[in-house]
């Protein structure tokens, strides 16, 4: 072909190109933009897509962050704090054996179909919850995790049944009183939807297929009765849009348009901001939140929530870890001041004990470890420990609310470990590349993690790790207290009088931390959000569980 | 020519099969997994365990990989665990394409319409200001990092001086229709001409970033094979003949230098792949090499596997584009 055919057949293209762009119609709606009123828009910099938008089977929490905004629960999360208040439910009420729990709904909400909400409408959600084929088990993670089991084998499953004792009256029961109830129905997984959406979608059709699962079409259409609506997910751009809910019965959203935009990488989301493009993000690197304090913007910093541990193996093969001396002389090495102040976030603080100050059950008079490098070396050496090895891992590849950089954090441990005569083996792995395994399996000595409430519940926390004897990272059943831990959790968390469980919980923060050992916990850290110049009424959530109907935003976007 | 072509299609199936073998045992032998990114800090042993019979990951290996074959072969490649849970892998290379067929190309263009008359024009004027200067731009081009290049594209465009926008492909709110999922494209398909400005506008900088790699290579090879067809003999003949300049550069030089430029671009293009990875995730520009990132971090099997052999069978293609280029512009090669 020659140069002058080659430019022939190229101008042919165009020119095809250009016929074809009679055909191609445009399918904008003429009122784009202008649908909901024109309060403004809030777009807001996520770090990750969201996984669907049935909050029943997503496990992440760029998912709930908008699932979130269209959907309520029964019971809500007063902004700012992890207390509960009456969302759907006006209130709720115990048996005296705390098995039988009635919940009072409002009277005056309607799905965002039109649907009305009602004890039916509860008593539908928890029977869909509940009655999932075996995949739907294995996806509706959060359920399996809080209530134990599915239908299939409902003598292990703490839910057991629900009724409308009237229209506005729904009572559900419960295998045996727990911390975790009724707070764990502020969770985004339980939140209420529409039953008739859920018919029309399909909501339960999940299916196993190859190496992951489908989900059904009403994962891609959710209807909650919550202030925004879900308008669209463009995902070519990577682009979430909701609409105000204009029919929602409590104050309507500040902004008519709510945009979420999924930025990975957190340098761009910063550029965003600055660029103004986007309102606001989660998760500033706290290097910069000086910086961004000062170019205008608004540092909005939770309330930690959270804990990150020295987590040791007692049930591996290092047998100096299982003499308490050697543990408390490894505490003693640390100094956890320095590390908080030099490797931490603004507003960090040394932990006392596996949970944050704000869960019930917290133990005031508990005092930190203090940093004591010779009292750690006298430790060793009475426990004929002296230049003891151990294998200790980091992670890598990750970030997490409770530890921003784990390798500076490992990095500071490392040395304090070293400096009283302990020999480091270092170890690491990526998050998801065989870290968060090797843990579980017991492969470390010893290894850095860390927890971030789901919700106010002790149990949530030191039962998540303790609470489990034959499976738990801490490998306490090969301890001779581990059992006795176990069990103690287990009945305190089933004590119905709030004061005396609290009471319950504290004691046993008190014989983790006194007698038993089986890790340090170091920190708590406040993640931030950071909001630009214009934007008001961000209530920062500890539980990350922000919600954006009271946001404004100056001028609009 | 035809038979040549068929040989290499039926030697790219081959090529294919044994990729999705390697491709299958060597996911599948790093360590963690998809269910470590599903259950992050709340996995146990029984909860792993549990996720992954359901994923059916708990079986050997020969035979997860002839179940994947005998659906691979029905056209179902599994859908995806994590990129977009619940999505046809397929499907999810099929959307995420056109972003970075849009990127891609206009960073090809950029590096070609840039490297070869730069290059060209080092050789005709070896040694001079325009040479030297050339020459530096194109080794920084190789030698700073994507990533580098993207902040600082960034920083001034966009943050300092506000001309183009961040990252992204389009604005928000402006309802665009979409056909081809190439949004410049669409927009003028579709005569919604501030859609189609506003996806130029997302274009330019990730465009800029992806092309710095191939516009340097591209440069040196011209200027390189420009400089040794100037010494050739035919060069001289032609000169000596009394050919106006214009037919010697057009006919003699450029023509004959060409050849190893065009094989150039074509592996460029197959490496484009490599430099979109980074670009697109620095940019939030939703194409292939963005999933291929989140695919990774997140063991998303299914989406791997398509992606990796996909890419192997547009590196085969575009190999085999090149090679007809060649027969075009070497008449030598077509009759033999």
């Amino acid at each position: 072909m020659s140069p002058r055919r080659t430019m022939a057949t190229f101008t042919a293209a165009i020119l095809a190109g250009a016929a074809l762009a009679g055909c191609a119609e445009s399918q904008r709606d003429d009122e784009s933009g202008g649908g909901n009123g024109d309060d403004g828009t809030f777009v807001f910099g996520a770090a990750g897509a969201p996984e669907m938008f049935d909050p029943f089977y997503a496990t992440d929490g760029e998912t709930f962050r908008v699932t979130r905004q269209i959907f309520e629960g029964l019971v809500g999360i007063k902004p700012g704090t992890a207390e509960i208040v009456p969302e759907l439910a006006t209130d709720w009420e115990p048996n005296d054996d705390g098995t039988e729990w009635t919940f009072n709904l409002r009277d005056d909400v309607k799905f965002q179909d039109g649907t009305d909400f009602n004890a039916e409408a509860v008593c539908a959600n928890f029977e869909r919850m509940f009655d999932q084929n075996e995949a739907g088990q294995t996806a509706g993670e959060y359920w399996g995790y809080v209530m134990g089991s599915f239908k299939s084998d409902a003598a292990n499953s703490l839910y057991q049944g629900c009724e409308a004792a009237d229209d506005y009256q729904a009572v559900i029961s419960i295998s045996g009183p727990t911390s975790g109830f009724p707070t764990m129905l502020s969770l985004a997984s339980l939140s209420m939807q529409s039953p008739t959406a859920m018919e029309e979608g399909d909501a339960n059709g999940i299916a196993a297929e190859g190496e992951g699962f489908s989900f059904p079409d009403y994962a891609d259409n959710p209807v909650g009765t919550g202030p925004f609506t879900f308008g669209d997910y463009d995902e070519a751009n990577g682009t979430i849009t909701l609409k105000r809910n204009d029919d929602y019965y409590g104050d309507k959203a500040g902004v008519s348009e709510l945009v979420f935009r999924v930025i990975p990488d957190e340098s761009t989301r910063r550029q965003e901001l600055e660029a103004g493009s986007i309102n606001g993000y989660d998760l500033p690197n706290p290097v910069d939140w000086a910086g961004l304090e000062s170019d205008g913007n608004d540092v909005e910093i939770r309330d930690a929530f959270n804990i990150l541990y020295l987590g040791f193996n007692l049930d591996g093969n290092n047998p100096e870890l299982k003499d308490p001396k050697v543990r408390q002389a490894l505490y003693h090495a640390l100094n956890r001041d320095q590390l908080v102040q030099t490797q931490l976030p603004e507003g960090a603080t040394v932990a006392t004990q596996f949970m944050p100050d704000t869960v019930s059950g917290y133990n005031t008079d508990l005092e930190p470890y203090a940093y004591d490098p010779e009292e750690a070396k006298r430790l060793l050496s009475e426990a004929g420990a002296e230049g003891m090895e151990l294998t200790f891992a980091y992670p890598t590849e990750v970030s997490r609310p409770y530890m921003p950089d784990p390798e500076k954090i490992y990095e500071a441990l490392r040395t304090d470990l070293e400096a009283v005569g302990v020999k480091v083996n270092v170890k690491t792995a990526s998050w998801n590349g065989g870290y968060l395994d090797n843990v579980t399996a017991g492969r470390y000595d010893a290894y850095i993690l860390g927890w971030t409430g789901d919700y106010d519940s002790p149990f949530n926390f030191i039962g998540t790790f303790f609470g489990n004897l034959k499976e738990n990272d801490f490998g306490t059943k090969g301890m001779p207290w581990g059992k006795q831990l176990a069990d103690d959790l287990k009945s305190a968390d089933a004590i119905v009088d709030e004061d005396e469980r609290a009471a319950a919980f504290e004691k046993v923060n008190q014989q983790i931390m006194e007698d038993y050992l089986p890790g340090l916990p170091i920190s708590h850290s406040p993640p931030a959000l950071v909001v630009g110049p214009g934007v008001e009424g961000v209530e920062p959530s500890p539980l990350t569980a922000e919600e954006f109907d009271s946001v404004t935003v100056e001028g609009g976007q | 020519m035809i038979r040549f072509v068929v040989r290499r299609l039926l030697q790219m199936c081959v090529v294919v099969l044994v990729l999705s073998m390697l491709v299958f045992a060597w996911l599948r032998s790093l360590p963690g997994g998809p269910v470590s990114a599903i259950l992050g800090e709340r996995q146990t042993p029984e909860r792993r365990a549990a996720l992954e019979a359901a994923l059916g990951l708990d079986q050997p290996l020969p035979v997860q990989y002839l179940k994947f074959l005998e659906r691979a072969l029905q056209g179902n490649f599994g859908v995806s665990t994590k990129v977009l849970p619940g999505e046809d892998a397929l499907q999810v290379f099929l959307d995420r394409l056109p972003a970075t067929i849009e990127l891609s190309f206009v960073a090809m263009v950029l590096a070609i319409a840039l490297g070869i008359p730069l290059g060209y024009l080092a050789a005709r004027r070896r040694g001079s200001v325009i040479d030297n200067g050339a020459v530096i731009f194109s080794l920084v081009g190789i030698a700073v990092p994507v990533f580098f290049t993207a902040f600082l594209l960034k920083y001034f465009f966009a943050v300092e001086w506000n001309l183009l926008p961040v990252s992204g492909r389009q604005s928000t709110g402006l309802d665009a229709t979409r056909i081809t999922g190439m949004f410049v494209l669409d927009g003028i398909l579709t005569r919604e001409w501030d859609a189609a400005w506003d996806a130029i506008k997302h274009l330019i900088l990730p465009a800029v970033a992806l092309a710095t790699i191939p516009f340097a290579v591209i440069f040196r090879i011209t200027r390189a094979a420009v400089l040794d067809v100037l010494d050739e003999d035919y060069v001289r003949t032609a000169e000596a003949k009394g050919l106006t300049t214009r037919v010697i550069r057009a006919r003699h030089v450029l023509r004959n230098a060409m050849l190893p430029v065009v094989t150039t671009i074509g592996l460029q293009i197959g490496g484009l792949l490599a430099g979109a990875v980074l670009t697109e995730t620095v940019f939030s520009f939703r194409g292939v090499g963005d999933a291929l990132a989140t695919a990774f971090r997140d063991k998303d099997y299914p989406v791997l596997q398509v992606l990796i052999l996909a890419a192997a069978v547009i590196y085969v293609l575009v190999n085999l584009l090149v090679d007809i280029a060649y027969a075009v512009i070497d008449p030598r090669i077509r009759t033999r």
